[in-house]
């Protein structure tokens, strides 16, 4: 039987059959279904950790205690995790350990364009990877099995287009292997697992030695396959860029690259010796182009195809009809120049913050303030473009305090203010905090506190007290943590009441001292909160523009007058607090 | 076995993702190999949304090429109108009568495309386009956000698939407590297009 599986989806399938029982992840676009997917199935345990260099490290625990495990994270995570990976690479493991890095070309929901098959090549790991759901769910499996045949972690590599992309996925009738009777014996081996430098210097040529068994497993390796067509183009790739290739040179001979580091050198030379014009189709950084030319082989690619940006079939085809690969029906020519000319310039839709937002209040009271705001990574993040105009840098998570420590020990004489949101604090906003007080700064740092993740789709994290599998636990609370810390001015505020807020903020500012304020309101997603919208008295609107300032999507300019969209609206009556004139009506009072 | 090619288009929020799921499955339980691109993460914020959704004998890429989309399932009137280089000229656009404007345009900042040119965009190469109220249908059924199965509905009326084959796929995919809410919305979106 066959069902539609989102890549996500797939690849936790993958390592459920294959007998993965511990997952651990940070959530992170275009990766976080994997983690949700996996904790849907029996006797697994699955669970977010505070960021992901802590999940790889519970991975990388429970993979040394003989347990499989898989760990998921989004490019950028891997990042956070490098340390971990590279360890782990130098001791090995007991039990087979997967990470799934999804990578965002073009950067759908990311701050940078990564290739992480780079980190398999710095790390000396090897790397899968997988062109739709099926093979997604494949090779999460296969790299368990790989991983512990060569005593390494294994990579596998998604992007947005196989993460988001479903499609058809075999449905196994073999059950995963049972749960082991026994629990686990520890085996204690410090000369691998403690890597002082002397243990460590005896690891590493074991590191450079399984790469190389690994190469060679590459040669025979099923998924790593050869697909002769006509003799003239011969295209090296693998992924998404496979099935675009596929689609526009249909006649073309392939070499399909399951395993995307370490390259096998003699299936590559002999496929090079079988056609006339080799070429590699590959997204982001050439390392498979790099790879064949250090072979001393002729090869194109970089000339052809950008590095910078998402791959997609017409962008793969522009550019082969621009190299001179293919030619183009006269026809689809005419029809394509005729569709180019006609399409105006249409409004941009940027992401905005939902109606009923309780970000929206905070920003447009911190904006109000005149503050030099270092912001960090969420949904509030949004709050930087027009009209609330209200954030000043945006870095990679937990970025915002640390920075505006280090404006303020640059001299600058603004009032500064780090703003992050409670996933973002508990990922890696702590440590900067500490940081604040210990080096002495006057930063007022506001978390926004919506009791979840929400950028990624409504995540749990400690500050919830909920885990990732519905259970209630211990509620980590960052007023405690910022109070354990030894910060003495802290304040907890609703946003929503934004006369109190600006009151609060204007001291903290003026306070001469590193400060905290937790700007608390549950996001409108979790609590789908919905209330009779207010109304505009048209006669009362003085039309001057102050609600507009706010960027609520509900609120519509019209000639002379706003109107408030009651489908759009939420009814959270923000807007009321804001209208000098008065003019907006709460209907929720009998 | 004819190669059908359907772009879904919205905002962040509308409801794209469940619509693209049903038929994906039923494309599968006609028969076709599926393939489906979806859009998660930051755009799910309001932003613009395209899903892709292919049927086909073997389908490789799960995005469509530009030219060859047969249908074009527009959630909300500008983003429709964002895809006309990607349609045939012999595709079917459905568009939900409804606007939801952009942020540079609620600040005056620019100006929402008059919805007969939108029109003139959507139809300049012979492209037959349909306007549903969906999101009113919706709306008066109880719930805004059904109007992407409403749209369904009519879409299906184009398509292989009895109204049972349709409604299984729409039972596996809804929660129960918004089951009959959607499938009255597939019903009302099928009338519209027979009215
Ligand atoms: C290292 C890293 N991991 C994950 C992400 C993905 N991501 C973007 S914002 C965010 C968290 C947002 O949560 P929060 O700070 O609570 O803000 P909210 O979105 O709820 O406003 C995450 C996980 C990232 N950008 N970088």
């Amino acid at each position: 039987m066959k069902k539609m599986m989102l890549g996500n989806e797939a690849f936790a399938y993958g390592a459920y059959l294959a007998g993965a029982r511990v997952g651990a992840a940070y959530p992170g676009t275009p990766s976080t279904e994997i983690m949700e997917a996996y904790a849907t199935y029996p006797g697994v345990h699955a669970e977010w950790a505070p960021n992901e260099k802590v999940a790889l490290d519970v991975g990388i625990g429970a993979a040394y205690a003989g347990t499989r495990a898989l760990v998921s994270l989004k490019q950028v995570g891997l990042n956070v995790a490098a340390d971990a990976l590279f360890y782990s690479s130098y001791t090995g493991l007991k039990a087979g350990l997967v990470l799934v890095v999804a990578d965002d070309p073009s950067m759908h929901s990311s701050s940078t364009e990564q290739d992480s098959r780079s980190y398999a090549k710095a790390a000396k790991v090897p790397m899968l990877e997988p062109a739709d759901s099926e093979e997604a769910k494949l090779f999460t499996g296969i790299a368990l099995d790989l991983s512990e045949k060569f005593d390494t972690p294994v990579l596998v590599r998604s992007v947005t287009r196989i993460s988001h992309s479903a499609t058809p996925v075999e449905i196994s009738d073999v059950p995963p292997p049972p749960a082991p009777s026994e629990p686990p014996m520890y085996d204690r081996q410090p000369l691998k697992f403690v890597m002082v430098p002397a243990n460590a210097r005896t690891r590493h040529p074991i590191v450079v030695e399984r790469l190389e068994q690994v190469k060679e497993f590459a040669e025979t390796f099923p998924h790593n396959r050869i697909e002769m067509g006509d003799e003239s183009l011969g295209i090296v790739t693998s992924g998404t860029s496979y099935q675009y290739a596929r689609e526009i040179f249909p006649n073309a001979s392939f070499l399909k690259l399951g395993m995307v580091w370490p390259l096998p050198e003699k299936m590559i030379r002999e496929f090079a010796s079988r056609v006339k014009t080799l070429i590699v189709v590959e997204e982001l950084v050439p390392v498979f182009e790099e790879y064949i030319r250090w072979l001393g082989l002729p090869v194109r690619g970089r000339d052809i195809f950008p590095e910078i940006g998402e791959f997609s079939p017409h962008l793969v085809k522009e550019c082969a009809l621009a190299a001179g690969l293919i030619e183009e029906e006269d026809k689809a020519k005419a029809e394509a120049a005729a569709t180019t000319a006609a399409t105006p310039q249409l409004p941009n839709r940027p992401p905005m913050l939902c109606a009923g937002c309780g970000h929206r209040a905070l920003f447009h009271v911190i904006r109000e303030s005149g503050a030099l705001v270092l912001g960090d990574i969420g949904c509030y993040t949004l709050s930087f473009a027009p009209p609330l105009n209200a954030i000043h840098t945006t870095g990679c998570m937990g970025a915002g305090i640390g920075q505006a420590h280090g404006v303020a020990k640059g001299g600058v004489k603004d009032r500064i203010i780090a703003v992050l949101g409670d996933s973002t604090f508990m990922h890696s906003g702590i440590h900067p905090l500490i940081n604040v007080l210990y080096n002495e700064s006057n930063v007022t740092t506001i978390i926004s506190d919506n009791r979840v993740t929400a950028m990624t789709g409504s995540q749990q994290h400690p500050g919830t007290g909920i885990t990732l599998q519905g259970k209630h636990t211990t509620e980590v609370k960052p007023e405690e943590l910022v109070r354990g810390m030894g910060f003495k001015k802290i304040d907890i505020l609703d946003p929503h009441d934004i006369d109190n807020l600006a009151k609060v903020l204007e001291d903290h500012l003026n306070s001469n001292q590193p400060s905290v304020i937790i700007a608390r309101r549950p996001c409108v997603i979790l609590t789908k909160e919905r209330h009779t919208p207010p109304i505009v008295d048209k006669e009362l609107c003085v039309d001057c523009g102050s609600c507009m300032e706010i960027g609520c999507t509900p609120l519509i300019q019209e000639d002379g007058y706003v109107r408030i969209d009651p489908i759009l609206c939420n009814g959270c009556n923000l807007c009321i607090k804001i209208c000098p004139a008065e003019a907006i009506i709460d209907q929720q009072k009998e | 076995m004819k190669n059908i090619d359907f772009l879904l288009a919205g905002v962040g929020g509308q409801g794209t993702i469940l619509a693209s799921n049903i038929l994906g499955q039923v494309g599968l339980k006609l028969g076709y190999d599926v393939k489906k691109a979806e859009v998660h993460g930051m755009a799910m914020r309001g932003g613009m949304v395209d899903n892709h959704v292919r049927w086909g004998e073997k389908v490789y890429s799960p995005l469509v090429f530009k030219g060859k989309v047969d249908y074009l399932v527009g959630f909300e009137m500008l983003e429709a109108a964002r895809w006309p280089a990607y349609m045939s000229s012999n595709a079917i656009v459905i568009v939900n009568n409804y606007r939801i404007n952009p942020p540079s345009v609620n600040m005056g900042k620019a100006s929402y495309p008059p919805k007969d040119e939108i029109a003139s965009l959507l139809t300049a190469k012979g492209e037959r386009l349909i306007w549903v109220d969906a999101t009113d249908i919706a709306y008066n059924l109880g719930n805004a956000a059904a109007a992407g199965v409403v749209l369904l509905g009519s879409l299906s009326t184009f398509l292989d698939g009895s109204e049972e084959e349709w409604m299984e796929e729409i039972a596996d995919l809804v929660p129960p407590k918004f089951l009959e809410l959607n499938k009255q919305a597939f019903v009302e979106g099928r009338r519209a297009m027979n009215a």
